[in-house]
């Protein structure tokens, strides 16, 4: 673990790969390489070696965390590893890259900044990296790197990695992924992992660590749209300070865009329009807070607000409708089937919703849409219209992740059925008290 | 320029504040788990973050082996009095005496002895969602664990399937006799609960930093010599300069040399360490799927 004696920020990135890519085996060398790992952690390495390995470490091992999973060789769930360098901290995601498993890569690509997609150099872009790439892209991923792995079984040939690159550029016009980047790596041996490889002299680029280390993430959240879904209503009964028992304060993440004292706002769906008094800290009040930064609003007004409004700039007003259009991530073996009811979370509230139709699925390998489609099955990816039981007020994913996204639940069970992606909305949101004012 | 970036301090505090937040809003009897260790120390502290200037709508609950270090007990009774909230504390020993939890024969340790314990308090207060101070980075179990982690009615974690966790939408959703365990603390390492207690200022059990202690080798580590568990005849027994890098029952925490007196000490001594936290708890060496097994079981 790295002291980091000035602040530094947090990189979230997800790998995925099969089992046979060696993502594990990248992964264990990031951390072993980047000095993350203990003694306990290596011993316990060697001491598995022994009794199952024949003595051989596999820095798979590290990753591979459950019992079930080191006995079936396979990672059956999205594991979380931490390390750090004096530049950054790092949060990986570590995903299988099983077809079945499209759930998993999108639970972890979620929150990711960033995505590695493993290319084995002996078998090049194959059906399953594009499927990697048209998630991270459907996720809207900012950053993605192509580890072009195993380059030592192919002679460190830069006419192979050149092969590679163009069999990938070819399809990523059709993809939303502004920055990526290419690496050539041996993650068995550690070549440009961390350390530049005298194999490829023909490579200019940074190490896999380095481009870690140095990628800009600073604009990968929404600074533009001002949105704060209310999550909880502070009222105090018996505040801390006594000046403070009249204070109503409304507390949440700020879902997008920078919000300040003396901003003008509106409070959806209702519409009442009031002004920014104060914004709430345990650290005192402050003049601004930006997205993801978790606050307490005090309007000048009192209002009747509550859980799932939305405060938003009086300006600059997201979308509403109870008739949604989504593209849908399938998690559940019981299939989707248009007119079932479902719960649907968005942001701070909880409504009932019915899809209504399956417009097609996209076929992950070729980002083709099918339509005349009957049901979504699991690992499917399609797009959908939702009818809800109120309107959601609401943004396109591609704008911001946290307003334009959400999930269904099925009642009874409690699953969590869908992850779903809203397309930019048709209408702006409208009070409902147009004559409202105060 | 103003930066509009959080440095990974704020960006854990606010995933955390958030998640505080998701459930006094959708649980109906939430409880924070306090034992008074480092990691829920933090938890009170996000608390305050989060609901402040509010009262914390949770009550702590303690899940007491009856091997704590005496410090831990009085640092675990003042900082819930001092935060004005209310503390609930279930002993093992009161579980023995009423027959819910059986020793195993020649078990001295009580660390299993908790898990009938904290289902009974959930099921005596009706908690719906204990929060606990867990990490992902503690052990290969944790690292599969959702923020919000579902439990059937006994009480098991079954780790084939748990619900996706995806952006920052929870499903917080139960049918009656469920619970959830909520770990805001998951994506925190030792280095940054420690970087987060310098930062905010936050006061811990003195154990933590260096202090003289009879010490005894025992299973390939230092454990406090105790009435409880005797040095035999043929244990090394030394006094020593020891702090504690995790705090589980006193019979089996084991003890760090180390000259390590504040913070930055520690924080020091972390980023050079060689061995992980959890290494030096005699509890999780039993196996390599020791915490799993608990953790289907039960375990926070």
């Amino acid at each position: 673990m790295t002291a980091t004696p000035h602040p530094v920020d947090l990189l979230r990135f997800n790998t995925c790969g099969s089992v046979d890519d060696g993502k594990s085996t990248l992964i264990g060398r990031l951390l072993y390489d980047s000095k993350s790992l203990m003694e306990d952690q290596i011993e316990a390495l060697e001491r598995s070696a022994d009794i199952t390995g024949g003595g051989q470490i596999n820095l798979a091992n590290l990753t591979d965390g459950l019992r079930a999973e080191r006995e079936q060789g396979i990672t059956i769930d999205v594991a979380y590893r931490y390390f750090a360098t004096p530049h950054r901290k790092f949060i990986i995601a570590d995903t299988p890259g099983h077809v079945q498993y499209t759930r998993n890569m999108v639970t972890g690509a979620s929150t990711a900044n960033l995505s590695i997609i493993l290319i084995d150099a002996r078998q090049g872009v194959i059906e399953q990296s594009r499927r990697h790439a048209i998630i991270a892209s459907l996720l809207r991923i900012p950053h993605l790197v192509v580890a072009i792995n195993k380059m030592d079984l192919v002679d460190w040939s830069e006419e192979r990695f050149l092969e590679i690159k163009d069999q990938f550029d070819e399809f990523l016009p059709r993809l939303d992924i502004k920055d990526v980047k290419f690496i050539p790596v041996s993650a068995l041996n550690g070549d440009n992992i961390v350390t530049a490889s005298e194999h490829t002299p023909w490579y200019p680029g940074p190490t896999l660590l380095g481009h870690l280390e140095t990628v800009h993430i600073a604009s990968d959240w929404n600074l533009n749209n001002f949105r704060f879904p209310v999550q909880w209503v502070n009222r105090p009964n018996n505040p801390t300070d006594k000046n403070l028992h009249d204070f109503r304060g409304l507390s949440g993440q700020v879902a997008g865009g920078i919000v300040r004292v003396g901003q003008k706002i509106m409070v959806l769906p209702s519409g009442f329009s009031s002004t920014i008094k104060q914004i709430w800290t345990l650290d005192g009040a402050v003049e601004e807070a930006f997205s993801p930064q978790s606050v307490t609003l005090v309007l000048e007004h009192d209002l009747d607000i509550s859980r799932g409004d939305v405060i938003v700039d009086a300006e600059d007003l997201p979308g509403s409708s109870s008739d949604l259009h989504a593209k849908i991530c399938w998690m559940n073996p019981r299939p989707l089937t248009p007119g079932k009811q479902y719960l649907l979370k968005h942001t701070t509230q909880t409504v009932k919703a019915a899809v209504t139709a399956i417009e097609n699925r996209i076929n992950i390998s070729t980002f083709d849409k099918e339509e005349g489609i009957a049901e979504l099955s699991m690992n499917d990816l399609g797009e959908v219209r939702i009818k809800t039981a109120k309107p959601l007020i609401f943004d396109g994913y591609a704008s911001n992740r946290l307003t334009g996204s959400f999930i269904l639940i099925e009642p009874g069970t409690n699953a969590t059925v869908a992850a779903g992606m809203l397309l930019p909305p048709t209408e702006v949101a409208r009070p409902e008290y147009k004559d409202f004012a105060i | 320029m103003k930066s509009y970036h959080l440095d990974h301090l704020d960006y854990l505090e606010t995933e955390a504040i958030h998640i505080m937040r998701e459930v006094a809003s959708e649980f109906e009897r939430p409880a924070i788990l306090f034992s008074g260790g480092k990691d829920s120390i933090c938890l009170l502290r996000l608390a305050e973050k989060a609901f402040r200037p509010s009262d914390i709508p949770l009550p702590f609950l303690n899940v007491a082996t009856g091997h704590e270090f005496p410090e831990l007990l009085e640092f675990r009774d003042r900082r819930a009095k001092e935060l004005g909230a209310k503390l609930i504390v279930r002993t093992v020993d009161e579980a023995l005496e009423k027959g819910f939890a059986v020793q195993a024969p020649g078990q001295i340790s009580r660390n299993q002895l908790q898990i009938p314990v904290l289902l009974a308090a959930i099921e005596e207060f009706r908690f719906d969602c204990c929060i606990g101070g867990a990490r992902r980075d503690e052990e290969k179990a944790r690292a599969k664990e959702r923020f919000f982690s579902f439990r059937d009615s006994f009480g098991q974690w079954d780790p084939k399937n748990q619900r996706p966790e995806i952006w920052n939408l929870y499903n917080g959703r139960l049918n009656p006799g469920e619970n959830m365990r909520v770990f805001p603390l998951s994506n925190w390492t030792e280095m940054d609960v420690w970087e987060y207690i310098k930062r905010e200022k936050l006061e811990v059990p003195s154990i933590y930093f260096s202090h003289k202690r009879r010490c005894v080798r025992r299973g390939g580590q230092w454990v406090p010599d105790t009435e409880l568990m005797p040095a035999k005849a043929n244990e090394e027994v030394k006094e020593m300069i020891v702090r504690v890098r995790t705090i589980g029952d006193i019979i089996s925490t084991g003890c760090v040399e180390s000259p390590a007196a504040n913070c930055d000490d520690i924080i020091a001594e972390i980023a050079v360490a060689r061995v992980t936290e959890r290494g030096s708890r005699a509890d999780d060496r039993v196996s390599e799927a020791a915490m799993e097994d608990r953790k289907k079981a039960g375990y926070f």
